[in-house]
């Protein structure tokens, strides 16, 4: 039996409107469908000026994250019954320059990870690296490549299911008032790559982001953990990183009092 | 006007590996009409091929074995030399990979972990559990950050430019801005992907309309062996998205409403792990004869791999399922059907990935070089975009430094230009008609019925027909009843479907033209496999405004066509 909704969709183009505005839609859902779905179904048959983002649909391209009735979500994988409501609230993801209507500029949300050299580094690219790649010899087995046992990777496994959506960065209250924060994903990222075996990067190429736009700006709300769609949870690794900083400036220091 | 030496089109993996060989002392650039992290190519599971020889059951595996089970999964139709290129390349490349970054899942003592797949005589397919697109698509991203490749994004390629018989760019639609203009190139490079959309059952994303190769191919270059297409055996019912193969290289089973593993009825040794193109046929069959379940899926069973190895080996699976089919599959058998997955035709090109138009080159799903002939074995898709995506960069840089190349005139350029933005306004002139994503569908149900994973001259010839209708309704009643150009997906839907139509067009002539089944190639009405008559790839070009079919060799260095049995 088709189920009646009322879609109340945020509407902006700052090419011609002067603000925002809700604007409303009713949609007749026939057979099960997600929001994308829906989305797809109201641009097709009512209004084709809606603008959205989408590719996946399976949520693991990062296309459609929205706010649907208060919370993060991709559009992509939320069943419209799954709401407890008929009533859907669709908003563009917050504290991002909004385009047009639900697509944002995550140009921000990008310029913030690049600022961490999102990457294995290799060791010419350190600092004080040799200029020449020499490996340790641990690490290269006799045919190229590199021996690295499971558990090695556990610490950043979660981190790689990261689908650089954006919605930690969205709806981390830091970011929110602090511009100059680099926000979750970026420092759980940065994480990740100290924490890979292959990388050759050392303290003195990341000590930087021990400031408050960068480690100590978190506020432990852990509001990234909760929005992300694919449990990669940065602020755990957050806060592994500030272990590991504290743990390095007490090295730097034991060495300097030598 | 803007102007690059060299503009890869297309942002997934080949794209990206184009980008990152193309010569650094270039001007080079990659546009993309999704951010290039929204690529299909995240959306592969189950892992890429290369002969290392790490599984305690793979130690006498070669390069040579991994190009003859392609060869032979091909049905013969591959080019032997380019699947053997293709092979020896995969082990420096998945060193290469790992070096990068790649976090592959590993084998005890730290070796990368290799799993079983179909068609294949060893366990070869290393992969990061079931998520090995996604982990290899962000690891090149992030090697463009390093290299600080130039990117255009959300912009739409419409057009591909040639003037004195030569490349010179492309047209692009702007959704950014809603603005249509040039972008001229001394090379241009295609990786633009397949067209899953146009069958109504796909695992390909949203965006996979496959206007790339309808444009090259207006463009003059020829396509080949479009008309075989991959039906992916294992896609969720009614959802159709991707459950990897590696969830049968796992163990997985294939059920039908007896709980029998009927894939013994048709591949015998190889059971579940048989080529795509005949397990999809057997789903179907099974399905057809009454032996699936509400006569749309039969079922997957992984209950017996354990709740353990499902997690670890197979976490998106057991998500998607969870997400969309409700259902875990670690307590229930997961309803599946045979799907739209991919191309084996494409963009004719060389081993050099150069087409026969000079500064025009393609790699990836929407390229033919041939590696996959009439069927491609799982895990070497993600495999040939980086391989060939490689190649391309490499080559597209040599022919601009190498060569005197004249310049169109900017005056041409922009009234090819004016061309693309005419048509646009007639569409925002009329003011009703046939909505775009109605005709889409209509061409769907076509292809799905008439050019399917079962054929036969009538329902081909007819298919025939009705493109034709369809494309009249397109020319005289297409409008954009949004009447806006910024971030319209309905201007790119109508932008892209004449190159829909095209390649519908190209992949049906050559079903019809076909009289043999041949790997996906499956024809009713002559079920044998032909080598006297078809041993031999198919090409169509567009000449004075039709398609014209012809014929090559396939190239044969050293191993003799036989039966595929399995």
């Amino acid at each position: 039996m088709a189920r009646r909704y009322l879609f109340r969709i945020f509407r902006f183009d700052p090419e011609k409107d002067e603000q925002p505005f809700f604007q409303d839609y009713y949609y007749e859902e026939e057979k099960p469908k997600v929001i994308l779905e829906a989305l797809m179904d109201i641009r097709n048959e009512q209004d084709a000026t809606l603008a959205f983002r989408y590719s996946c649909r399976e949520a693991v391209c990062g296309s459609c994250g929205m706010v649907i009735n208060g919370r993060f979500e991709l559009a992509c994988r939320t069943r419209l019954n799954s709401l407890g409501t008929e009533t859907i609230i669709l908003e563009p993801l917050p504290n991002l320059p909004v385009l047009k209507d639900l697509v944002v500029d995550l140009e921000p949300f990008f310029e913030a990870l690049e600022a961490i050299k999102p990457y294995v580094m290799f060791e010419e690219e350190v600092e004080g690296g040799r200029v020449q790649g020499g490996q340790e010899e641990s690490l290269w087995l006799s045919s190229p490549g590199f021996r690295i046992e499971e558990k090695e990777m556990e610490a950043i496994e979660p981190l790689t299911n990261c689908i650089l959506c954006g919605c930690c960065f969205s709806a981390c209250p830091v970011v929110a008032r602090d511009e100059r924060y680099l926000g979750p994903i970026a420092l759980a990222k940065l994480y990740r790559y100290i924490r890979d075996p292959r990388d050759r990067r050392s303290f003195k190429d990341w000590q930087h982001v021990g400031n408050s736009s960068g480690l100590w700006g978190c506020d432990t709300v852990f509001r990234c953990n909760e929005v992300c769609p694919r449990q990669v949870n940065p602020a755990h690794a957050l806060l592994a990183l500030r272990r590991r900083y504290v743990w390095e400036k007490i090295k730097q220091i034991l060495r300097k009092s030598k | 006007m803007l102007a690059h030496d060299i503009l890869i089109v297309g942002g997934g993996l080949a794209g990206l590996a184009a980008s990152l060989q193309a010569d650094p002392t270039l001007s080079v650039a990659l546009i993309s009409r999704v951010h290039p992290l929204r690529s299909h190519s995240v959306a592969a599971q189950g892992g890429i091929n290369a002969a290392l020889g790490n599984h305690p059951e793979g130690r006498d595996d070669s390069w040579e074995k991994h190009a003859y089970d392609t060869i032979k999964g091909s049905d013969f139709l591959a080019d032997q030399d380019a699947a053997e290129l293709l092979c020896r390349e995969a082990i420096p490349m998945i060193y290469e990979l790992e070096k990068l970054g790649v976090p592959f899942s590993r084998f005890p003592g730290g070796v990368i972990a290799q799993r079983p797949f179909g068609g294949a005589g060893f366990p070869r397919t290393c992969y990061a559990a079931d998520r090995t697109g996604l982990v290899i698509m962000h690891t090149l991203f992030e090697q463009a950050w390093r290299r600080r490749v130039k990117i255009y994004a959300e912009w739409l390629v419409v057009k591909l430019l040639v003037e004195h018989g030569i490349c010179q760019g492309v047209v692009v639609y702007d959704l950014t801005s809603g603005k249509i203009f040039p972008v001229r190139a001394r090379a241009v490079i295609f990786a633009t992907g397949g067209y899953g959309r146009v069958y109504l059952k796909t695992t390909n994303a949203y965006i996979n309309h496959g206007s790339g190769i309808g444009i090259a191919y207006k463009a003059g270059v020829p396509v080949k062996d479009m008309e075989f297409v991959q039906f992916h055996p294992t896609s969720l019912y009614n959802k159709n998205i991707l459950i990897t193969e590696g969830a049968r290289g796992e163990g997985g089973y294939l059920l039908n409403r007896h709980g029998r593993r009927f894939m013994a009825d048709y591949a015998p040794q190889a059971m579940e792990l048989a080529p795509r193109d005949i397990v999809a046929r057997a789903i179907q069959t099974e399905i057809d004869r009454g032996n699936g379940f509400e006569g749309e899926y039969v079922l997957l069973d992984l209950r017996h791999l354990g709740a353990e190895k499902i997690k670890k080996r197979l976490p998106s699976v057991r998500d998607i399922c969870l997400r969309f089919a409700g259902l875990d599959p670690i307590e229930k058998p997961i309803p599946i059907q045979p799907a739209q997955h991919y191309s084996m035709g494409g963009i004719d090109v060389d081993l050099n990935g150069a087409t026969s138009l000079p500064g025009f080159y393609a790699a990836g799903e929407c390229a033919c070089v041939s590696v996959h002939g009439a069927n491609r074995l799982g895990g070497n898709s993600l495999l040939e975009t980086i391989v060939f995506g490689k190649i391309a960069g490499r080559e597209a840089s040599r022919y601009v430094k190498g060569s005197e190349i004249r310049e169109a005139s900017s005056h041409f350029l922009e009234s090819e230009a004016s061309k693309v933005e005419e048509k646009v306004k007639e569409w925002l002139r009329r003011q009703n008609g046939e909505k775009v994503h109605r005709l889409l569908n209509r061409l769907k149900v076509v292809m799905s019925e008439k050019v399917g994973i079962f054929r036969q001259e009538k329902d081909l010839a007819l298919a025939l027909e009705e493109i034709r209708h369809i494309r009249e309704d397109y020319e005289k009643k297409g409008y954009l009843a949004g009447q806006c150009r910024r971030f319209s997906q309905e201007m790119v839907n109508m932008l892209e479907f004449e190159y829909m139509l095209d390649l519908c067009e190209v992949i049906t002539l050559g079903a019809l033209a076909r009289r043999e089944t041949r790997g996906s190639h499956y024809r009713l009405d002559y079920p044998e496999r032909n080598d006297n008559e078809w041993l031999k790839h198919t090409l169509v070009t567009y000449r004075d405004g039709r398609p014209v079919l012809s014929y090559k060799p396939v190239t044969i260095t050293r191993y003799p066509p036989v039966t595929r049995l399995y």
